[in-house]
């Protein structure tokens, strides 16, 4: 699975928020955006992944092995997205939130909930309330409901940023492991020079802003 | 169906039941006031039922006295729910005992504070003999003044719970400790800083709700029939007594009159709007100056001190109303029923069984249908992506600033001649007409305030529309919609003017049987009738706070607040 970008900018009116942007993103690699703040990092996953505010409008192209997914609303692009604060459904539970993930249509949904808290090393915390979960519980967690969606692409806003320095190199090596297993394409905005260093080794691109 | 589809089709369904309506309402009214309304024979153009108005014994005194308690009522409840809110929020309290006075209706509100107020009420008993001297009830218009104060207190204590909750939650979405902590630091004092600061981010969020305050004061019709002057009285009470006695002869020079009243309650948000720019003009050279006030604000301490005097003035009423409906017997001047008994409860026939359960039917009715209608504009705006205009927003806003005697009775003409009689069915459509508005100004500040994140990791766990809907958004609001459902619940037992205006008196819920029998029944009648009256909101309010605690009881990410 390839993630491309072409010329791709974000306008609120006739002003600009984005220089154009192209690049390209193999499969497993982790291409980094860095740049100050308020530059439009988190605007550029916004539009990659159809999430943009209304009044923003986008021009250029989003491409997922060769295919335009730009005119598609966010649910059909299948591409995955984490935050920061993991952002797991306060009102059900672990298990649940990562059944959330799952395919509709999917069968044996219960082995597969099991088997991913299991890799994630959360086996049997199918029941638990997600406010109770640690930062580092909470980002695998998270990851996992993503990967069960069987994204094409993935999208990371700072998705360790909120981690203690030992969780953030775990948490990260976790990440990218798995993307590199599956064959995911992400695209990882960042501050941390770390993360950049470790994105930058699976071979993905970076991307100043 | 996309967002924009859906969005026409809200609108269109707003329109055709809410705006219509009301617009159709004000057209027959106005047709009547000049002489036409061929229900009664009136089909000649002439200015007669404004003569007939202008000649009607009093009406100068209706005016001044409308206008002295519309006025004189909003303006104290808007500097005592201030100081109050202010003083709440220092303590860190978000107003929950204010939830009983504000569950309360109007009526069962003024005939609580009629049982404290009369001559031979609480207040009286607490001070006879040993302080007063009277050894019976003495001759005194306590209620029912000539002045309007007794109505003006009863509307205070009524809109002081509100106005100060609607300021509690403003204060929840400005960054208030943050502008505090900051003009403090530059030297400010704390009153100063409230004033300079907060009050100017404040107002913008509590214009709406104070223009609905003010049109209430001045238009209201059973608090004013239960606590204000008899003869004459409120230009409201006017209208609603020319519209329902049987001379028809009435029906002309009431419709002149309410128009007067809609046009009393324009002029009246105009000047405020007036005043609204002065003080802000007179507001910044203020600031400009850089005085800093560090003396304490004894104004405020007064402020607060009236507010809490309000509030202890609103439950003693309550308690009023459910000790009047226990007592056995209660002779002047004991401050307490020499017994306690069921006996009015059970009195044989159960008066009360039949308006209760029409007040229940009709409240949940409403209830539903406007929070289904409110949960498909809401969703509609977020698929049309678009946020809302601000002629929707005022849209939402008319019936609640429009005086109901303006349009009610008019619908109730267009009703007639359209074919379809009162009743039970159009008495709740014109519950929805004010249920809708509460409901959908309850829940639109939630809705908007649900963390967007939310939305897109669902939508990039692929979840479409539907499903982001029914399975994120609705279970993450169930608390703000038990909540906004309670008030409509609340809003609609409380409402009497449309259940009369549309009901035809054929039906006769507890509202409408409080306030005739407030009129002179036995007081242990009327304390059943006004008890259950407050009872059932009070019930639904601790029910929308208890069902989303049980059922998110091991969620402690949505126990709001709770932490």
């Amino acid at each position: 699975m390839t993630l491309e970008l072409r010329e791709l900018t974000v306008l609120s009116g006739s002003l600009r928020l984005l220089p154009p942007v192209s690049l390209t993103v193999a499969p497993g690699q982790v291409a980094t955006v860095m740049g100050p703040s308020g530059i439009g990092k988190s605007t550029l996953l916004d539009a990659v992944g159809g999430h943009l505010a209304p009044g923003f409008r986008l021009t250029g192209r989003v491409l997922l092995d060769g295919r335009d997914v730009t005119d598609l609303p966010a649910e059909a692009r299948r591409i995955g997205l984490i935050f920061q604060d993991a952002r797991l459904f306060p009102h059900l539970s672990v298990g649940d939130n990562l059944a959330f993930g799952l395919a509709a249509g999917r069968r044996d949904r219960k082995a597969a909930v099991a088997a991913a808290l299991a890799e994630a090393g959360l086996a049997g915390f199918e029941k638990r309330d997600p406010a109770t979960l640690s930062g580092g519980e909470r980002a695998r967690a998270a990851l996992m409901r993503s990967l069960l969606a069987e994204p094409l692409a993935l999208l990371l806003d700072e998705p360790f940023s909120r981690l203690d320095a030992s969780l953030r190199a775990n948490i990260r090596a976790f990440t990218f492991d798995h993307l590199k297993t599956e064959g995911i394409p992400a695209l990882l905005v960042t501050h941390d020079a770390e993360d950049a260093a470790d994105a930058a080794a699976t071979g993905g691109p970076v991307l100043q802003l | 169906m996309n967002g924009r589809g859906l969005a026409r089709a809200v609108l269109a369904l707003v329109l055709a039941g809410l705006v219509l309506p009301i617009a159709a309402g004000l057209w027959l009214t106005a047709r009547a006031a000049v002489g036409i309304l061929p229900a009664i024979g009136a089909d000649r153009l002439s200015l007669a039922p404004w003569r007939m108005l202008a000649e009607m014994p009093g009406l100068s005194t209706s005016l001044g006295l409308t206008l002295r308690t519309g006025l004189a009522a909003t303006a104290l409840a808007l500097v005592l729910s201030l100081a109050l809110a202010i003083a709440l929020w220092r303590r860190g309290r978000r107003g929950r005992l204010l939830g009983p006075l504000l569950a309360a209706p109007h009526a069962a509100m003024a005939i609580g504070l009629a049982f404290l107020l009369a001559p031979s009420g609480w207040i009286a008993r607490a001070l006879s003999p040993w302080a007063t001297g009277w050894d019976r009830p003495p001759d005194l218009d306590s209620v029912n003044d000539a002045a309007g104060l007794a109505l003006i207190v009863g509307l205070v204590v009524k809109e002081v719970p509100f106005l100060t909750l609607v300021t509690l939650s403003a204060f929840g979405r400005l960054p208030v400790a943050r502008d505090l902590a900051a003009a403090r630091a530059l030297g400010y004092g704390a009153g100063v800083a409230w004033a300079k600061v907060i009050l100017p981010q404040l107002w913008p969020l509590l214009r709406l709700p104070l223009c609905a305050v003010l049109a209430y004061g001045l238009s209201n019709v059973e608090m004013a029939m239960i606590l204000g002057p008899a003869q004459p009285p409120t230009l409201a009470v006017l209208v609603a007594r020319g519209f329902t006695v049987p001379d028809l002869a009435h029906r002309l020079p009431a419709t002149a009159a309410a128009l007067t009243l809609a046009g009393i309650v324009a002029s009246a948000i105009l000047t405020l709007m007036a005043l609204e720019r002065l003080a802000g003009a007179a507001g910044r050279a203020w600031l400009r100056r850089g005085g800093r006030g560090r003396a304490a604000a004894p104004l405020l301490r007064v402020a607060v001190a009236g507010a809490w005097a309000t509030l202890g003035l609103g439950f003693l009423a309550l308690a009023a109303l459910i000790l009047w409906s226990l007592a056995r017997r209660w002779t002047w001047p004991d401050l307490w029923p020499s017994g306690l008994s069921l006996r009015a409860w059970t009195a044989p026939g159960l008066t009360w069984a039949d308006p209760a359960r029409t007040t229940l039917s009709l409240a949940l009715a409403a209830t539903l249908l406007s929070l289904l209608l409110a949960i498909l504009w809401l969703e509609a705006e977020d698929r049309a992506r678009r946020p809302r205009a601000g002629w929707a927003e005022a849209l939402i806003y008319l019936p609640l600033i429009l005086p109901q005697v303006a349009f009610l009775f008019g619908l109730n003409i267009a009703l007639l001649s359209a074919g379809a009689g009162p009743g039970w069915a159009a008495v709740l459509w014109g519950h929805a007409l004010f249920v809708f508005p509460y409901v959908m100004i309850a829940l639109s500040a939630p809705w908007r305030a649900l963390d967007p994140d939310l939305i897109r990791s669902a939508a990039a766990l692929g979840a479409g529309p539907n499903r982001r809907l029914l399975a994120v958004k609705l279970p993450c609001l169930l608390h703000p919609i038990l909540t906004a459902s309670a008030i409509g619940f609340g809003v609609s037992v409380a409402l009497y003017l449309p259940t009369l205006a549309l009901g035809g008196g054929r039906v006769a819920t507890l509202t409408t049987e409080a306030v005739t029998l407030a009129s002179g029944a036995d007081r242990r009648v009327l304390g059943v009738t006004a008890t259950l009256q407050a009872a059932l909101p009070w019930a639904v309010y601790a029910l929308a706070a208890t069902v989303p605690a049980l059922l998110h009881r091991h969620r402690r990410g949505l126990r709001g607040g709770g932490r």
